[in-house]
């Protein structure tokens, strides 16, 4: 694919790509909606300016790879692998549908573009942690990505794969955690306290890049940076927003699971394109 | 059978390591247990290609999905109540779902495990594996199979759960036996009832059919080492040509193979199927046969089984009423 580098045009797609999550959503009926317009300017900077991939290379094993370990953030995933033209776009108003390619969480079998099937929190890491460690041995370029949420990392699975990929060293791996501070239930840190994070990271043997996870030209810097990291694995620890965008949808809980109505869905569009 | 008795985790190493001379895509993963699952021969040969991934079995089943992601065909070993119950989701969820290459196979099955007791103890496993969506799940007899089925299981696509012992084991199959998954085969032939097993418990079928054949009862035995897929073509045959059937497995007879066998009898036009198996709910310590006596898995359980399974034939029906 063409990399993007210019910021602005970066962040319009974003945004273009927050109206798609929020019409398929929309459409379904049902789905993730806070923790996909959280992730989704993370999504744009991977896919358009930094990933090594392109449609049809899903079997080449040059690629850069990318897993979505909070699976529930498909929808973020659906749009941007539409738009780079892994599908259709079309396919995206089947989402949730009986016979759609598009699964409520992303499913590999089914998906052009979708490298692994997640949905089970916690285990997108150790997962990436296999890829990293197969395509060293086959002495690859390929850097995986995983983007993990900050409620996901209460998994107990997630500190053993933590452990893994400082152990064997796979620099070829970037871990980036979506730090919405926002679950299910409510705030992370009310819900089970996460913190201190850089510190739990760090102590487990990670290089810590900190950055504003909605800051395009910041992203493209940490993945650069975390990309060049040599001798251990890195993560982009990025502050993000959940229902960024959608000023009636930031950091409400409850926006986690619920799709737009029609009304809220005018309303969205109409704060994210105003025409 | 010979009263030889082999090792199936010495056979699983030594032929791991053939198999990794051959195919550079095989890689290994343990949890820190190698020198019981006996992957440490293939560590110590290829140790770029073996990753000890400490005492985290979640970690170990994912990331082998991830390996098996990129090509790789890697093999995951622990003990079986481990790598069965500790990581079941991850097997669910990283593993079967989506048909992912991983060959997990796992040591220290059954009670036979023994003096460790019932924490160690896998009675569940198969059960565990076999509701699992895309896997193959394989309990071989002896050392000779076992080898043999990690030669098939190495070129056969998607999921398998290989489950070995920690004792040796009686050989029951000849030296050139070829395992076929999904292929059970009749290791003794007989008319009056069959006794469908696997693992130990074929040999003890074996001698359970020697203590039947004195009372007159000549009974077939099925050497079931697939569970899943399994042949119910061949479960068919011996229940039509005996009427009576029998299974034994060192599991609990919740779930494992003998339910797998009474699900095909019910289907093909019922005969009475009685399971032998851990019927209590939890083991405890001891030596192994003192367990497979205590918990009623040895050759006089069985054929007492045989026995009942007999007697509850049905008569040819008569048209005496009308
Ligand atoms: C193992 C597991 N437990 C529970 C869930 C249900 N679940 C889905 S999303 C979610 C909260 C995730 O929070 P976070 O990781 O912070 O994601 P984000 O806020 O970015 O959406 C939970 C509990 C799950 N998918 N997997």
């Amino acid at each position: 694919m063409k990399r993007i580098e210019d910021c602005e045009e970066l962040a319009k797609i974003a945004d273009e790509l927050r109206i798609d999550i929020l019409e398929m959503l929309h459409t379904a009926g049902s789905g993730h909606t806070g923790g996909s317009l959280s992730a989704i300017d993370i999504l744009t900077a991977l896919y358009f300016s930094k990933m090594n991939h392109k449609p049809g290379m899903e079997n080449g094993a040059e690629r850069d790879r990318f897993v979505l370990s909070k699976g529930h953030g498909a929808p973020a995933l659906y749009v941007t692998l539409a738009r780079c033209g892994y599908f259709d776009k079309s396919e995206l108003a089947s989402l949730r549908k009986l016979g759609s390619m598009l699964s409520g969480h992303p499913y590999s079998p089914s998906t052009p573009g979708v490298e692994v099937t997640t949905g089970s929190l916690g285990q997108g890491l150790s997962i990436a942690n296999g890829m990293a460690l197969g395509l060293k041995l086959d002495q690859s370029k390929s850097v995986i990505f995983c983007l993990m949420g900050d409620g996901e990392t209460q998994e107990g699975q997630v500190w053993e794969a933590a452990m893994t990929s400082a152990h064997y060293k796979l620099d070829n791996l970037v871990a980036i955690l979506d730090n919405n501070g926002l679950q299910i239930d409510g705030f992370v840190k009310d819900v089970m306290g996460i913190e201190p994070i850089g510190d739990k990271w760090r102590a487990f043997g990670w290089e810590v890049i900190e950055i504003d996870g909605h800051d395009m030209s910041a992203l493209l810097g940490a993945i650069d940076k975390a990309v060049a990291v040599k001798g251990k694995p890195s993560l982009i620890w990025a502050h993000t927003v959940k229902g960024k965008g959608v000023s009636f949808m930031e950091n409400k809980a409850s926006y986690h699971g619920a799709a737009p109505t029609a009304k809220e869905l005018e309303m969205a569009k109409k704060e994210l394109n105003p025409a | 059978m010979t009263s030889d008795k082999k090792s199936l985790r010495d056979a699983y190493g030594e032929i791991l390591v053939e198999l990794g001379s051959q195919d550079r895509s095989i890689v290994v993963l343990d949890a820190d247990l190698s020198g019981s699952t006996r992957t440490s021969k293939f560590a110590k040969k290829y140790p770029e290609r073996f990753f000890n991934m400490g005492i985290a079995e979640q970690d170990m089943i994912s990331t082998a999905a991830g390996l098996a992601a990129v090509g790789k065909i890697p093999f995951a070993s622990t003990f079986a109540v481990f790598a069965s119950g500790r990581a079941w989701d991850q097997v669910r969820q990283s593993v079967c779902l989506s048909n992912m290459n991983v060959k997990i196979v796992a040591s220290h099955g059954g009670i036979t495990v023994g003096e460790d007791g019932p924490t160690h103890q896998a009675l569940e496993d198969i059960a565990l594996m076999r509701i699992m969506p895309n896997m193959t799940v394989i309990v071989p007899a002896d050392a000779h199979e076992t080898t043999s089925a990690m030669k098939t299981i190495v070129k056969t696509r998607g999921p398998v759960y290989l489950r070995t012992a920690r004792d040796k084991l009686p050989v029951v199959t000849d030296e050139g036996f070829e395992f076929d998954i999904g292929k059970g085969s009749v290791v003794r032939d007989g008319p009056d009832a069959a006794i469908i097993a696997c693992g130990y418990m074929v040999a003890k079928s074996l001698e359970a059919a020697d203590l039947l054949a004195k009372d007159g009862i000549m009974a077939a035995v099925v050497n079931m080492s697939t569970i899943k897929p399994l042949d119910t073509g061949l479960v068919a045959k011996m229940a039509a040509s005996t009427g009576a059937i029998v299974a034994a497995e060192e599991h609990s007879i919740i779930g494992g193979l003998g339910s797998a066998v009474a699900e095909a009898v019910c289907e093909v036009g019922p005969v009475p199927v009685i399971r032998v198996g851990m019927k209590k709910p939890v083991g405890q310590s001891g030596k192994p046969e003192q367990l497979l006596d205590h918990y009623g898995m040895n050759a006089i359980s069985i054929a007492d089984a045989v026995h009942k399974a007999v007697s509850m034939k049905k008569e040819p029906v008569s048209n005496a009423q009308s």
